[in-house]
């Protein structure tokens, strides 16, 4: 489509495409009445329907009440819903159609990396051995479960660059909150407990300051400067005499998707003022196996594997927040931890004659920060992501989500306004500020659903007005970023010709616009 | 838009306005509540509380996002809209009339704030 193209036929051709976005049912359900019927199972119920009769008792029947102590035998039947077999079928396929996955269509929600997570990582996941341990396994019945997460954590450190990896954390922000109990701990340890105070930029994700908090630090906000890096002058001033600066948090590349080209000089200027630099690794599919946050002055990182090492996410986990640390941190990483040693008489090690502990004792540890000590099921799928790629492929991997991201960015920028147009990481932020007819950032992402697209995060980071945080990642297609593109210029188009059609979207799904005020002022949190 | 003259603003769309000799009224710019949307959550301090000059005095919620209220001043807060968290809507509505936040008896000056001509170039240079 070329700029001489006339008004009629840039009309015709976005018809076009919103015809083959509804037409190619990327999103099953699509102005379907037969999807929007009843909502919950309790709605399809009958009296005295069943689907399953079993046979009568073939011994005594006992009366719950002789064996049950007092109080535990409820005294009005429970309200079940009752179905037949195939009702129940139909109602929960009919919902996982109403679902949206990165298996459905394109998801570029930017900062979460919503990557295809290969099918390879669920066959390992599965396998037998792994699926079926128990959490309290003694560890001589579980010894390869511990040498894969001994070995994942090999190439953790490998790729942070520091020293040691705790697989504890559940999720990015456990992550942020364990290390920075770490921190805590390792001030107190020499004598700093008067430094209390972490620095965050204003482009952070919340998570950061909500660690601090709970992790008993105070925060100091940095400023941004016009370009979305961190101001040199700000951060000098709110260093001060640097006395109470506990550390530095920060997210490299940042939430606007750009690296931070100072960021050795800032690592130094907290190591000066005797903290700790503190990364957020949410954007660390834009550098894995390119940069490592060691090399630059990261002293503590988290990884997100569900983001950067494909875990399905979205729907609430699991996750896994790993943390990487440098040495002076590593004494107080929580308990237990792993340790590799050659095997005993008598013991059955691995192939090369290893054996793995499950470690306590470790007398500056800040403890136990979880029942148990990982997501095992995540840790498989990251270590089969990881060795499926290799260390090639993983830096494949990094090239092609910084690849996707510019190439989106360059065809959009005649489109919506990117606010920092420059080359990018993984992922850049358009913004929705000044279109006409009065449309924000939600009536685009709103619309977008219409067109079978998951909508790019919107309002955050929060410096940027309007906000449109658009990340591609790796594993799409140029024909499907061409779709992409094709689709926001007719949606576009839509704001000057048609912008009522797009304030009141979401039109072909089955809810539109839930009212959000209502959803937090008054939550119902039971049917 | 255009911000009323007679107030005082910071970059963080904070409104002053001297009320007598040391108490200032303090609220969020329309910009602001234009910006946030729907708000759902007002969290105030209560009269007496001590604010700092940069720092948080409260926090607002939207359907959008959560953002730190940050004071103009140094000083003591002296009276709270408490009708406020009920009606939110009046910082929507009536920003600069209604919608006041707090008064505070300042200790430190507001010569360097910006004035209503400084703050909506501010807001349209963003």
């Amino acid at each position: 489509m070329t700029s001489t193209d006339s008004h009629v036929g840039q009309d015709d051709h976005n018809v076009a495409v919103a015809r083959t976005a509804f037409a190619r049912a990327d999103y099953p359900g699509a102005a379907d009445a037969e999807h929007q019927g009843p909502v919950t199972i309790f709605d399809i119920s009958v009296p005295g329907r069943r689907a399953v009769r079993p046979p009568p008792l073939q011994v005594p029947a006992v009366d719950a009440n002789s064996v049950l102590p007092a109080g535990s035998v409820r005294k009005e039947r429970a309200d079940l819903p009752e179905v037949g077999e195939l009702d129940a079928m139909r109602h929960y396929t009919r919902l996982s159609t109403l679902n949206f996955s990165i298996a459905n269509a394109f998801y570029p929600l930017g900062s979460c990396t919503m990557k295809y997570n290969p099918l390879i990582n669920e066959r390992v996941a599965g396998i037998e051995g792994q699926a079926n341990l128990h959490p309290m396994q003694p560890d001589d019945e579980c010894q390869g479960m511990l040498e894969l997460c001994w070995r994942t954590q090999q190439v953790l450190i490998e790729i942070s660059g520091l020293d040691d990896v705790s697989i504890h954390p559940a999720a990015g922000a456990h992550g942020e909150l364990t290390a920075l109990m770490c921190m805590r701990a390792a001030l107190d340890d020499r004598g700093d407990q008067h430094k209390m105070v972490i620095l965050i930029p204003d482009s952070a994700h919340g998570t950061n300051p909500a660690s601090c908090t709970m992790a008993g630090f105070s925060t100091r906000e940095l400023k941004s400067n016009k370009s979305g890096r961190v101001d040199m002058d700000d951060l000098a001033t709110k260093i001060g005499d640097g006395k109470d600066i506990a550390g530095l948090m920060i997210t490299n590349p940042s939430t606007l998707g750009l690296f931070e080209p100072n960021i050795k000089v800032i690592c130094e200027k907290i190591h000066e003022a005797g903290g700790f630099v503190y990364m957020d690794g949410a954007n660390m599919n834009a550098i894995v196996g390119k940069a490592r946050p060691g090399d630059f002055g990261v002293d503590v990182m988290h990884y997100n594997l569900h983001k950067t090492f494909s875990q399905p996410h979205g729907g609430g986990g699991p996750g896994a927040g790993p943390i990487a640390v440098r040495e002076t941190l590593a004494p107080y990483l929580p308990v237990p931890k792993i340790e590799r040693r050659d095997a005993k008489d008598g013991e059955n090690g691995n192939d090369d004659g290893h054996w793995f502990d499950t470690i306590w004792s470790s007398p500056k540890s800040i403890g136990r920060t979880r029942g148990f000590m990982t997501n095992a099921g995540v840790m498989v799928r990251s270590y089969t992501y990881i060795r499926a790629n290799g260390s090639d492929g993983l830096k494949a991997v990094a090239e092609n989500a910084v690849i996707n991201a510019n190439y989106l960015r360059a065809r959009l920028r005649d489109v919506f306004r990117v606010w920092i147009d420059e080359p990018c990481m993984h992922e850049f932020v358009a913004t929705a500020k000044g279109l006409p007819n009065d449309i924000k950032a939600t009536d685009i992402a709103k619309r977008l659903i219409d067109y079978g697209i998951h909508p790019p995060t919107i309002y955050f980071p929060l410096i940027v007005p309007e906000a449109l945080m658009i990340e591609p990642t790796e594993t799409e297609s140029k024909e499907t970023l061409d779709h992409f593109v094709e689709v926001m210029k007719a949606l576009r188009a839509e704001i000057d010709s048609d912008p009522q059609t797009v304030k009141t979207a979401p039109h072909t799904r089955s809810i539109g616009r839930p009212d959000e005020v209502a959803a937090v002022k008054n939550p119902r949190v039971t049917a | 838009m255009t911000s009323p003259t007679d107030l005082k603003y910071t970059e963080s769309h904070e409104w002053i306005r001297k009320d007598d000799d040391d108490v200032l009224v303090i609220g969020i710019t329309a910009h602001a509540a234009e910006s946030l949307s729907d708000l759902v959550f007002l969290d105030l301090p209560e009269a007496g509380d001590s604010v700092t000059a940069g720092e948080g005095f409260g926090e607002i919620e939207s359907v959008k996002a959560v953002s730190d209220l940050k004071s103009p001043v140094d000083g003591e807060v002296v009276a709270v809209n408490d009708a406020l968290p009920d009606n939110l809507g009046a910082i929507n509505s009536d920003p600069y009339g209604e919608g006041w936040m707090i008064k505070v008896r300042a200790t430190s000056s507001i010569e360097n704030l910006m004035d209503s001509e400084a703050y909506d170039k501010s807001v349209a240079d963003a």
